[in-house]
């Protein structure tokens, strides 16, 4: 059913109309026209569309609009800019991390709510933090280098 | 609901009715008209106001200068994201003696490039990065020519730094390259080859630098293509918005091979704007909002033939290959001697066969298209590896010639061959002809997984003749196997895409497989391969194409784990076994490269020192891909209760020549280890009698990063003297028969089935 919702993205309030049942992934690409996160599975299994609510990373292809609620909505391009970037952002270009790079919004959002939490993370936290997101270029090793990085910067 | 007659014999320019409601008015778009001054400036040399023809022979199809002074490079090869465009921009900057980040280069748009092949068998910088270095060249000689005119001074006085040209004993008298040409173009004729894609070679008079010289190439100079997506700027193929534009899905059937008997349009009235598409066995849908077109492809009610059960008991998969009728034989690689004779005088035969399943490329999302008519012209966007081959095949689509079309290749979601990217432009191009509008599709993740080309299924048989020394006298290998041809490299032609196969083409199925590369000097060898037909003949879920190595892990998995079975029958240490026979000195250099720096102790395998649970062994295996050849040593820990296999740590050793950015190279040979881990380790296509059932991540696991390896140890090899050659694929081959020998040390146990799943290794260790 088509409702009115109010959502709050990267610090804007956007006024829509949309199908409750919408995934919120549909919302940001299509009504709000950002071109982050990106469609990977639709089946919360890969991490490609991961954005924040509230902080804490979620799978926006499986959030229907209707479970957003007033919830701050934070994605990659609202994580940080080239002016003011994340952390994890400056060690994915220092370590020049991805192939592809259609993977990025999962490992850097759910990254950086684990350096938010942690900020002491060993390999083991690092790697069971990141646990079934899938990079198909298989770029882990630059990941798990640029994550340590953004840790050190920030610790 | 749109019912089409796609004709794809005949181009026959857009029609009236497609134009019209593509646009509302018909626009014919013309280049502008020569004036005198470009008419005279193009007869009068190097340089003219009008850009000359965008053909292979023409400087100007591969090297511009700006009116600031920047350069733009042109290439019709294409960067899948392992840092093909840095290269370029490095080799382009070297030449010319312009710093490296004053070139920008444009690469996939078949408006600004010419066929070079795309990205295709790691032909980049072998192929692409060559002609580019032979263009800049060329560039720099007749600018430095030009000079040499302006300054009055001979051109052998000249010296170039920073894109200026100045006396070599006075810097003051001097110009700019953007002063002698910029904002121009080159109006100079290459020595073209007369070949198109891959083998394309226009080189000009000049003869490139020596490579002493060098201060660019060589540097690990950051790609400038990554900060824009860390910062969410850059947009990806799906990313890509017109006005006008309608999303598109489309829909498979079931079973494979069923077509569309009754469609019901009225299942998807309550959904706004959404429209089928039905031509044939071609169905999809569109609507103006993408969830809409995702709930109408869902919803519409669709009845469907009945066919057969295309495939047999996935079990029964390996003898169903052994078994088949061979459709084409073919020796390939060097053969020696007389192998026949050579078995029947042998001390001792030793043999064996290996299995490797159906993969798919899975990438990390679902191909996408975005198709346009607009003008007269349509504009496709697309992720695939070969724009200029997928202009054909969308042309042949719209039913309009290829000069007609324009593919703009644009970052796709990640990309190792001959993936689902070509086949979601012909199906976009179906939808747009059909309704008049721009149409976006993107596939859905079981179309993604389930119904991308797929690496070939197949066996390999291998046996080797000992004489009464033991020294090995004969090798015979055979692989027999689904083609790597069954549909073509590339989309140019309707029958080599399911919306072509599904409008009614016929699959015109090609033979290709592969032999071993290496340089084991046996007195007597034969290397062959044999293909099979495919399972289903149209529109097959299971058609075989190119995967990254196309066929390379799979052979050299069953060759390097026979090598390492010899090793292990003479009582040799598996390097010391290499090192013994293979005879190439590049080959042994990474062997012995490898082994140095994996610190590897000389022994014969399996080791017969370990107790208990938790067992570990390490493994060689060497390969040549083309001009390139690598050594991977894997180390592994087994749990032998699970059979789950930990793959820890591997040491790579890697020669491709001339090394243009070790950096990307790096990367690049850190991916393919892990690709290819996650390839050995898990990633088989599952089916039943009806259609492929591996859909999605559960259903394709990949290697997770909890189980990445610790450390990937990487040693590469420059010769600035050999011309580079390809490293996009060749360390993905060996990576498979170096960890089935690294599981061989540790349990005794051979494993000659891929993937090394924990359910088939437990049993095979128990």
């Amino acid at each position: 059913m088509t409702k009115k919702f109010s959502l709050n993205v990267n610090g804007q309030v956007h006024d829509i109309e949309a199908d409750e049942r919408m995934p919120l992934l549909y919302a940001l690409r299509d009504e709000l026209k950002l071109n982050n996160p990106h469609f990977g599975c639709g089946l919360a299994q890969c991490g490609a569309c991961t954005v924040h609510l509230d902080g804490k990373p979620t799978r926006s292809c499986v959030t229907p609009l209707a479970a957003v609620g007033d919830r701050k909505v934070v994605t990659l391009a609202g994580l940080g800019t080239s002016e003011h970037p994340h952390p994890l952002q400056t060690a994915y270009v220092q370590e020049q991390v991805p192939q592809c790079a259609y993977c990025i919004n999962g490992w850097i959002m759910t990254a950086a709510a684990l350096l938010r939490d942690n900020k002491k993370p060993t390999d083991a936290d690092i790697r069971t933090a990141l646990h079934g997101l899938k990079c198909r270029c298989g770029t882990h090793m630059a990941i798990l280098r640029a994550v340590k990085r953004a840790a050190a910067m920030m610790g | 609901m749109s019912r089409t007659m796609t004709r794809m014999d005949k181009p026959q320019g857009f029609s009236r009715r497609t134009l019209l409601q593509a646009t509302g008015a018909l626009v014919v778009s013309v280049g502008a008209p020569m004036t005198s001054t470009s008419v005279r400036a193009a007869e009068s040399g190097a340089a003219t106001a009008t850009k000359p023809p965008l053909t292979p022979d023409q400087l100007s199809s591969y090297i511009a200068v700006n009116a600031d002074g920047t350069v733009s490079a042109f290439s019709g090869k294409m960067d899948m994201g392992q840092g093909l465009s840095v290269a370029f921009r490095q080799m382009v900057a070297e030449e010319l003696d312009v710093p490296v980040d004053r070139v920008k280069l444009f690469i996939g748009d078949t408006d600004t490039s010419v066929n070079q092949g795309g990205a295709s068998g790691s032909t980049g910088v072998q192929n692409g990065g060559k002609q580019m270095r032979a263009a800049s060249a060329e560039a720099r000689r007749v600018l430095v020519g030009m000079a040499a005119d302006k300054l009055g001074v001979p051109a052998d006085r000249l010296t170039v730094k920073d894109g200026v040209v100045s006396t070599a004993n006075d810097a003051n008298n001097k110009v700019s390259y953007g002063a002698l040409i910029g904002g121009r173009f080159f109006n100079v004729h290459l020595d073209w080859n007369g070949q198109m894609g891959n083998p394309l070679y226009a080189p000009g008079k000049a003869k490139p630098k020596d490579p002493k010289t060098y201060t660019i190439v060589g540097q690990p100079v950051p790609r400038d293509d990554i900060a824009p997506k860390v910062f969410a700027q850059a947009d990806f193929c799906t990313d890509i918005k017109v006005p006008g534009m309608v999303h598109g899905r489309v829909i498979r059937p079931a079973v494979a091979g069923a077509v569309p008997v009754q469609v019901d349009e009225a299942s998807i009235k309550a959904i706004p704007t959404a429209r089928v598409v039905w031509d044939n066995g071609f169905l999809g849908v569109v609507a103006d909002k993408e969830w809409d077109a995702i709930k109408a492809a869902k919803e519409l009610k669709v009845e469907w033939s009945k066919p057969a059960p295309p495939f047999p008991n996935q079990a029964a998969l390996y003898d169903h290959i052994r078994q088949a009728p061979v459709r084409k034989r073919e020796l390939e690689g060097r053969q020696a001697g007389n192998v026949d004779d050579a078995f029947k005088n042998a001390a001792r035969v030793i043999e064996a066969e290996y299995e490797w399943p159906f993969q798919s490329h899975s990438s990390m999302g679902p191909a996408c298209a975005l198709v346009e008519v607009k003008d007269g012209r349509a504009t496709c966007w697309s992720g695939t590896q070969k724009a200029h081959y997928v202009r054909e095949g969308v042309a042949a689509m719209l039913g309009v010639t290829a000069d007609k079309v324009r593919v703009i290749w644009t970052t796709g979601p990640g990309s190792y061959g001959r993936n689902d990217a070509d086949d979601a432009a012909a199906d976009a191009a179906v939808l747009a002809k059909a309704v008049g509008r721009p149409v976006r599709l993107q596939y859905m993740r079981d179309q993604g997984t389930g119904w991308d080309p797929k690496a070939p299924a197949s066996i390999h048989r291998a046996r080797a003749a000992l004489d009464a020394s033991n020294n090995v006298v004969a090798y015979d290998f055979l692989s027999k196997g689904f083609s790597r041809l069954d549909v073509n490299t590339n989309g140019s032609n309707p029958r080599d895409t399911l919306a072509g196969q599904n409008l009614g083409v016929a699959l015109k199925s090609g033979d290709g497989f592969g032999v071993p590369g290496e340089s084991y000097g046996f007195a007597n060898k034969r290397a062959a391969w044999e293909t099979i037909a495919p399972l289903l003949d149209r529109s097959s879920p299971l058609r075989s194409a190119h995967m990254r190595d196309p066929v390379g892990p799979q052979i050299c998995f069953a060759s390097e784990s026979f090598m390492d079975e010899l090793a292990a029958a003479l009582n040799l240490d598996p390097v010391a076994f290499r090192l013994r026979y293979v005879r190439d000195p590049r080959d042994l250099a990474v062997i012995k490269a490898a082994a140095q720096k994996a610190g590897w102790q000389a022994r014969v395998s399996p080791r017969r020192d370990q107790r208990g649970n938790n067992v570990s062994g390490r493994g060689i295996a060497y390969a040549q891909r083309g001009p390139t050849r690598v050594a991977v040593i894997a180390e592994v820990e087994v749990d032998r209760g699970s059979g789950r296999i930990r793959a820890r740590k591997f040491t790579v050793a890697h020669d491709c020549g001339q090394i243009i950015n070790p950096d990307g190279l790096h990367h690049a040979i850190e991916n393919n280890v892990v690709q290819a881990t996650s390839r050995t380790l898990w990633e088989e296509v599952k089916f039943d009698a009806n259609n492929v059932t591996s859909v999605d991540w559960r259903t394709y696991p990949i290697l997770d990063v909890t189980e990445a390896p610790e450390a990937v140890d990487i040693v590469t090899i420059n010769h600035p003297e050999i011309a580079p050659s390809g490293a996009g694929e060749a360390s993905s081959r060996p990576v498979p028969a170096a960890i089935a020998n690294a599981v061989f040390d540790a349990t005794g146990v051979r494993i000659r089935r891929a993937p090394f799943a924990p359910g088939y290794v437990k049993s095979a260790l128990s």
